[in-house]
């Protein structure tokens, strides 16, 4: 049954922040400039207890994104029917502003491996994204946005750049985008592209939410720079201005700051948000 | 080999060389940074297992967990993306460890975290007024079925697995030996284990089985000769475990 009392159920153009339990009671009592959270879906499908009473009470304080990170979209393997089965459970009950998952895969025959792994770009793998964002879509009765990933590698075998891939994809299922400008970062240093080349050849028409977050910075066998999507530090400044440009190009748009290792107390992460919240005010001016 | 199978080949294996066909994206080999990936997976899977089993990893020590949390990732990797499901296999990956015999209880201790685990994402139930249950006569609440809360969870252990719960993650005394039967309980939304008095263990799985409260105060006599309800009965109600009592009519 769908909470009729919840604020309005959209995504602002505002801050948000990945939601952390031990966070709730600092959230709610002094939000400062975040306006929504965004949950891991997967850490929402049990039966009770308190993530779902933290989640009901969140529910009706502001906006929840809910973003997922096994569906394995770009898996080879047909999406896990029980999956998609407790994500539409999920999100029926919840009825979120928005939902997100990622161009990756997750699961191999039975095997959940719990990373983000990459795919090669290539017509066969669109047609396969393409037919899965459907599926997902169709089963939760609403439009998906869909997460560029970070990458440590590339395919000898894609013959698709990733946003031609992207764009494909939209046209194809008919799915938004959901733009992480980290991802962007670590992706452009590690494979060595331009991040200004991606943005400007990105859909932005179609990007519904942002997300930045920290990155480790470590290097390869010959030196060169290898940068880890671990969401453990504060949003690096080069990051920041690549999130400048971008919304200098797209207008206002939904900014989630996500911290998902390492998370610190909640004044750190609100720092991360008010920077972002300046970031979208500077556009207003 | 499908281009997928031959990426996911080894990262469960450290021994499995990288796929062929990845480079930096700068014209050469990906080398090391199919290492990322492999990293990812075994690490963040290991934490998963010692996020799930805090006092075995106290017990057995971070270093030791690492290892041991590899070890079974490997194996048995989750079959599931709700990792809050993951490691329903762990004690018995413990019992088949050989340099883990001097630690014989580790198995159990494994089993009741398992159980406050599932305790914590159980289904919310309101409980019973404590009032309701002593104001039946004796005869209806003999023929009555005692309705559990779903984040009830038993155990029954050779060892004193409570006590070494208690005094490996809440400063509780040393613990002894000997065994002894837990009962989780979940009390708001922070599952708590209780050691349940002798008898205890049989009158409450057999109410877990629908049967009647004459019933399961029967199956605790026979296991327990002078078995008396009310310390179980007491510790049910305290703890909000009972939800309903149907009469024999209904």
């Amino acid at each position: 049954m769908r909470d009729t009392t919840q604020p309005d159920n959209h995504l602002p153009n505002a801050p948000g922040v990945g939601f952390k339990a031990g966070h709730f009671d600092d959230l709610i009592a002094t939000p400062g400039p975040v306006q929504w959270v965004e949950i891991h879906a997967e850490n929402y499908m049990g039966d009770g207890g308190r993530p779902l009473a933290q989640l009901r009470a969140l529910r009706n304080v502001m906006p929840v994104s809910l973003h997922g990170v096994g569906l394995s979209i770009g898996g080879e393997s047909p999406l896990d029917g029980a999956h998609l089965a407790r994500l539409r459970h999920l999100c029926d009950w919840l009825n979120p502003a928005s939902f997100s998952e990622h161009l990756a895969w997750s699961t191999h025959d039975t095997a959940f491996l719990n990373d983000l792994l990459p795919l090669p770009y290539t017509p066969a793998t669109l047609a396969r994204v393409a037919d899965h964002i459907d599926q997902v879509q169709q089963a939760l009765g609403r439009q998906m946005l869909l997460e560029n990933p970070s990458s440590y590698l590339a395919f000898d075998a894609s013959i698709l750049s990733e946003t031609e891939f992207l764009a494909e994809l939209v046209h194809r299922a008919g799915c938004g985008l959901l733009l992480d400008v980290n991802n962007v970062f670590v992706s452009a240093t590690n494979l060595g592209f331009s991040p200004q080349d991606y943005i400007a050849a990105f859909p932005l028409h179609h990007v519904g939410e942002i997300h930045i977050g920290g990155h480790d910075a470590q290097a390869d066998e010959h030196g060169a720079p290898l940068l880890i999507d671990s969401h453990a530090a504060p949003v690096a400044d080069p990051v920041w201005a690549l999130l400048d440009d971008v919304l200098a190009r797209t207008g206002p748009r939904p900014v989630l700051v996500e911290w998902d290792t390492d998370v610190p107390d909640w004044p750190v992460l609100a720092q991360d948000a008010t920077r972002a919240d300046r970031a979208l005010e500077a556009l207003a001016s | 080999m499908s281009a997928q199978a031959d990426f996911a080949g080894g990262l469960l294996n450290p021994d499995h060389p990288a796929p062929k066909g990845l480079s930096d994206g700068k014209g050469r080999a990906a080398g090391r940074r199919y290492d990322v990936y492999r990293n990812n997976v075994t690490t963040s899977l290991a934490e998963a297992l010692a996020t799930g089993f805090p006092a075995v990893t106290r017990l057995i020590g971070e270093e030791n967990m690492k290892g041991l949390a590899r070890m079974h990732l490997r194996a048995s990797p989750p079959v599931s993306p709700v990792l809050a499901q993951y490691g329903e296999g762990f004690p018995k990956f413990l019992a088949s460890v050989d340099a883990l015999s001097p630690y014989p209880y580790l198995p159990d201790v494994a089993r009741l975290e398992l159980a406050l685990r599932r305790a914590y994402h159980a289904a919310d139930a309101s409980p019973i007024a404590p009032e309701l249950l002593a104001s039946l006569p004796t005869e209806q609440l003999v023929a009555a079925q005692i309705g559990l809360a779903p984040a009830i969870g038993i155990l029954r252990s050779a060892y004193p697995i409570h006590d070494i719960w208690t005094y490996t993650l809440q400063g509780g005394p040393k613990p002894g030996a000997g065994p002894q039967d837990v009962l989780v309980l979940r009390r708001g939304y922070d599952p708590l284990p209780v050691e349940l008095p002798a008898g205890g263990f049989s009158f409450v799985t057999t109410l877990l089985t629908g049967q009647s409260f004459g019933v399961a105060c029967d199956m605790a006599e026979a296991a327990h000769p002078g078995f008396e309800p009310t310390d179980t009965l007491t510790l049910l109600l305290t703890h909000d475990a009972i939800t309903h009592i149907h009469g024999p009519d209904r």
